[in-house]
């Protein structure tokens, strides 16, 4: 068994590696022809664009991806400067008219994704002509390896009940050497994925058979994303299924977060695509879904006829009243641990790093500082978006549309819940964004502290304080603190994972919905003691 | 300001000295030769299995005390000069107080078997237990087998413990199954076979004759006092009961049995001298309970008592019903009122026993054989509501009521599937009875 859990290892890490190292493949040179489709297919009107790209990469020679990379980028500057000193020079001779010609000439897509268009067009070699091989080496090795490394648990770990023997004694889950190499690994994933998405041009390649079933289109990086997620999620789900196997809640909301991520995130948006709608996530609320009313996606959806206009409707609402009201009757954990595509990654992937959460007050204090700004953020944005939308302005109440636009989506969309938040799980733990910086987890926390039905009781006096249930909520609460005082957990902050209540060894926390009446109950002295005295105290 | 001095920074002297600080401003040191901070004893297992660190153990961060104006001192009092008040201590310095309270806790014990006190042989209890254990058995290597003298509740802990890193374990238990003193036979024997299928040699109505040394002073071997029988070992694990820590006290005129002798408001015979927590002994027991009660729950009800008496409002120790829990490797337990095992139980006590097919779950109900009246659940695998039995027993409810309304009681993760049914099915049988089970919610039952 404990063989098969070692080659499953080496069978997975092989997978990995082909699937990093396949970025270093393939060639990357254009034709004439191809150049110029692009250029007309773009708009673009600049000539020496054009000319440099086609001195540069119409070659017999090989070009790798980084190479043709740097080329492209070369090419764009070496325009945009020649048509900015163009600028300067009419600016200088105070020719207006000629002035403002020059500026349809400069480009402003981001260097990366024109680099990253050209390429998808010009790679040639062994991954675009072996892509089924391709899929197997990578994906097929990957998940293949990590089943057999997962699958032997079934015997391994003995019979069903809490299986965290050793966690704080390996490496990859205490903090060692191998988290700090899966952070620098998932870090740089996200930075090429978010950033530079033209290096990895070879593994759209690999899924574009898959792409073209779904949507009837080539792959793009989005869309390695998303399945790359789906499959992460359904072998880690395994893993879950298998450490949880005595509980079944675990294996309900497991089940749940996997089939809204797979049905909902990934399938529908891609069958929508296929049939000319807009893709859209029918669960992914604003403003989580923080580019919802950005006046593109109003624009694209309102000429979308009838479901572009139900989109509108049904996002709107799905964000007023079926969020905070389903919040209302479950607490936020309908969503957080059930639905969102972000805690289905972190309930997943992010398990085994669950217990890195920082407990202490002062980051208590932190979290309730940043995700309420977050929170803030969005909505002003929005506002300050939709009354650019309506009006035609250009700002709002002193803060331009745009770059409240630019800034959120690279520092929130980009850096915050991609970079920050899944690459950090393994030292930081698995919801540093959705404690943090999740807008809507913020919106829906103030619902379930204020008014919800949902709440962690705690079984009167049977605490032995034991820390288990803090140490393992990936929301840094402190679970302890209110269980040793017999007082029900309320934080706005909970997202009902369910695991402290699973690791509690004495059957302490059970997660409920019940009336509101009684839900907070602040206790000076717990359940056991003489009556007299818990009345005494309490009437306090 | 008067000056409160305990003696003991567990979670009765903790409590105490919180609810102290709660009702007052007086100047509070508590004391400790353990540990700086407070730690929960009962958490020490998943400190060794990996569970958790042992910084997880402590249930206040470090800064709480100073900002609560609680004075922590750490060191060892080997001396208490009552008629002045002042404490000595170890390391040679003293303090002066004006109201004393012990919370010293326990230690292993330990029944003057030839080699106790041998490297490689202790008992779990302190932090330093903990240290000398990965010292002694880190692992398979070091550690090739161990040996665990004493079936109770800290006895399976070091099993299971042991057993999370691979080390083979030989669990010496006097009783004919485990822990039958306290459980009824059902329960002992379902836990019987749940400790066999973690691979643990469970060795029944076996005791312990001696340890033998090999030429370091380390254990190397014990001796089996029913058959002679030599098991070759690198680690003994003393768990057979825990005693007073009181033995700093014995030159001193505070009265002590077993433990420190207190009265119900928890003074000793001496004028501003408290115990509480494992150490203190009861003059008189009360109720069922024994005079010395070294559990958790006590030890932070005496301290939310004590806290009372020394601000002003002089009040009795009147634990309420009982109620415990603990958890046999996979099998969690959770008991309330009283069900006894074979000892003490009283000639009026009837049980009802229910047992799932899957031989990890059952339940133990006991009842007056005449009146019916509910006296006590055991409940394995199947989590169960406090309130809901503190209330049941207040309002001595009847067993056949009780059973009706089982459902409210649960306290099972929600999915879980429930076994109410099957319970009453079984009680039905049993006794020849036709409850059927209601789904009323517990909080509309005392509304
Ligand atoms: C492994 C283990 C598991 C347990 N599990 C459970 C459980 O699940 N449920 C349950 O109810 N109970 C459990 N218990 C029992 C429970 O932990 C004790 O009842 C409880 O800790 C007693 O608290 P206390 O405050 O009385 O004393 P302690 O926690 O023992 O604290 C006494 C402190 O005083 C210090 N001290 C003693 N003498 C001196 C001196 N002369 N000078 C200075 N300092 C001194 C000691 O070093 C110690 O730090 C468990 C115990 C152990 C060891
Ligand atoms: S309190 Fe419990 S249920 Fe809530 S997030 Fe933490 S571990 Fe999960
Ligand atoms: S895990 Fe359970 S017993 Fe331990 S501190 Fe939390 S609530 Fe208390």
């Amino acid at each position: 068994m404990k063989l098969i859990k070692y080659i499953g290892l080496a069978i997975f890490l092989l997978g990995l590696a082909l699937f990093s190292g396949s970025i270093f493949l393939g060639n990357f040179s254009m034709t004439d022809i191809q150049v110029d489709d692009y250029i007309s297919e773009q708009g673009i009107k600049s000539d020496i664009f054009s000319k440099e790209l086609k001195k540069t990469l119409v070659t017999e020679e090989q070009i790798n991806i980084f190479e043709f990379s740097s080329a492209v980028r070369k090419a764009l500057e070496t325009s945009n400067n020649y048509y900015d000193k163009q600028i300067a020079k009419y600016n200088a001779e105070k020719n207006w008219a000629k002035k403002g010609e020059q500026y349809q000439y400069k480009i402003h897509e981001k260097p990366h994704t024109i680099s990253y268009n050209l390429a998808k067009k010009a790679g040639s070699g062994f991954v675009k002509e072996n892509i089924a091989l391709m899929w197997w080496l990578t994906f097929g090795l990957g998940i293949i390896g990590a089943l057999l490394y997962i699958l032997p648990n079934v015997l391994l770990l003995g019979p069903p009940g809490i299986k965290n023997n050793g966690i704080y004694h390996k490496s990859a889950t205490n903090r060692g050497w191998i988290a700090w190499l899966v952070l620098v690994y998932l870090v740089v994933f996200y930075l090429l994925l978010y950033f530079m998405p033209d290096y990895v041009v070879n593994w759209t390649y690999i899924l574009d058979p898959i792409s073209n079933t779904l949507n009837g289109g080539d792959a793009s990086q989005w869309f390695v994303y998303g399945f790359l997620y789906c499959v992460i999620m359904v072998v880690m789900a395994v893993r879950m299924y298998i450490k949880y196997r005595h509980n079944k809640y675990q294996i309900m909301r497991t089940t749940s977060v996997l089939f809204f991520q797979i049905v909902f995130a990934f399938l529908i948006p891609e069958i929508m695509a296929s049939l000319n709608m807009p893709g859209y996530d029918f669960k992914s609320a604003f403003p989580l879904d923080y580019d919802f009313f950005f006046e593109w996606n109003i624009k694209n959806l309102t000429e979308s006829g009838a479901i572009g206009l139900f989109i509108l409707v049904w996002g709107t609402i799905l964000t007023i009243i079926i969020v905070p009201l389903m919040v209302y009757f479950f607490g936020k954990r309908w969503y957080c641990s059930w639905v969102c595509g972000c805690g289905g990654l972190a309930e997943t992937l992010g398990d085994p790093y669950r217990q890195h959460s920082d407990k202490s007050l002062k980051s208590w204090k932190l979290e309730r500082w940043i995700v309420h700004s977050v929170l803030l953020i969005s909505i002003v944005m929005t506002i300050v978006t939709l009354y650019c939308y309506f009006t035609g302005a250009k700002s709002f109440i002193g803060i331009n549309s745009q770059w409240i636009k630019d800034s959120y989506s690279f520092l929130i969309g980009a850096w915050f819940a991609g970079v920050i938040g899944t690459g950090f799980y393994p030292i930081f733990g698995n919801r540093v964004w959705c404690r943090f910086g999740c807008p809507l987890a913020a919106y829906l926390g103030l619902v379930q502290r204020f008014k919800s039905r949902f709440r962690i009781t705690t079984n009167g006096g049977q605490c032995i304080s034991c820390g288990n249930c803090s140490t393992y909520c990936e929301m840094g609460i402190d679970v302890r603190a209110y269980a040793q005082k017999g007082e029900n957990i309320v934080r706005s902050s909970c997202v009902g994972c369910g695991v402290c209540s699973a690791v509690c060894p004495r059957g302490v926390l059970k997660l409920e919905n019940d009336s509101t009446k009684g839900r907070i109950n602040p206790n000076d002295i717990l359940l056991g003691n003489d009556v007299n005295l818990m009345d005494l105290v309490n009437q306090k | 300001m008067e000056h409160i001095a305990i003696i003991g920074n567990g979670i009765s002297g903790v409590t105490l000295a919180r609810h102290i600080r709660k009702f007052s401003d007086k100047k509070i040191t508590l004391i400790s030769a353990e540990s700086d901070y407070f730690f929960s004893r009962t958490a020490l297992m998943y400190v060794y299995m990996g569970h958790m660190k042992f910084e997880h153990t402590q249930p206040y961060e470090n800064w709480f005390w100073k900002k609560n104006n609680i004075e922590l001192k750490k060191g060892f009092v080997n001396e208490i000069d009552t008629d002045n008040k002042v404490l000595h201590f170890e390391e040679g310095d003293q303090i002066s107080y004006d109201k004393l309270v012990i919370a010293t806790g326990s230690k292993p014990n330990k029944f003057g078997w030839p080699g106790e006190n041998l490297k490689g042989v202790q008992g779990l209890y302190s932090k330093q237990d903990l240290e000398h254990l990965e010292i002694y058995a880190p692992n398979n290597k070091v550690c090739k087998r161990a040996v665990i003298v004493g079936g109770g509740l800290i006895g399976i802990e070091l099993a299971e413990m042991l057993n999370s890193r691979n080390i083979p374990v030989t669990f010496l238990v006097r009783e004919s199954s485990f822990w039958n003193s306290v459980l009824p036979e059902g329960e002992s024997q379902m836990l019987n076979r749940h400790i066999k299928n973690h691979h643990i040699d469970l060795r029944l109505s076996t005791n312990l004759k001696e340890i033998i040394s090999d030429d370091k002073g380390k254990v190397k071997s014990i001796i089996i006092e029913e058959t002679g029988e030599e098991i070759p070992c690198d680690f003994v694990g003393l768990t057979a009961g825990v005693t007073p820590n009181i033995s700093f006290l014995e030159e001193s005129n505070i009265e002590t049995n077993k433990g420190v002798l207190v009265n119900r408001f928890l003074e000793t015979n001496i004028n501003d001298i408290y115990a509480i927590g494992d150490c203190a002994e009861q003059r008189e027991a009360i109720g069922n309970r024994r005079p010395i009660e070294a559990v958790w729950y006590t030890g932070r009800m005496m301290g939310e008592t004590l806290a009372q008496t020394i601000c002003g409002n002089p009040t009795e120790y009147k634990p309420g019903h009982w109620f415990n829990s603990a958890k046999f490797i996979d099998i969690e337990y959770q008991t309330y009122g009283w069900v006894h095992g074979k000892k003490g139980r009283p000639e009026y006590e009837t049980h009802f026993h229910w047992k799932h097919d899957d031989d990890t779950k059952c339940i133990t109900i006991a009842y007056h054989k005449d009146t019916k009246e509910f006296l006590g659940i055991n409940t394995f695998g199947i989590r169960m509501r406090h309130e809901v039995f503190d209330k049941w027993l207040t309002e001595k409810w009847t067993i056949d009521t009780v059973l009706k309304h089982l459902q409210a009681a649960n306290f099972d993760p929600e999915f879980y599937k429930l076994h109410e049914k099957d319970i009453i099915k079984k009680y039905n049988q049993d006794t020849n009875s036709n409850i059927k089970l209601s789904k009323k919610h517990w909080r509309k039952l005392f509304a």
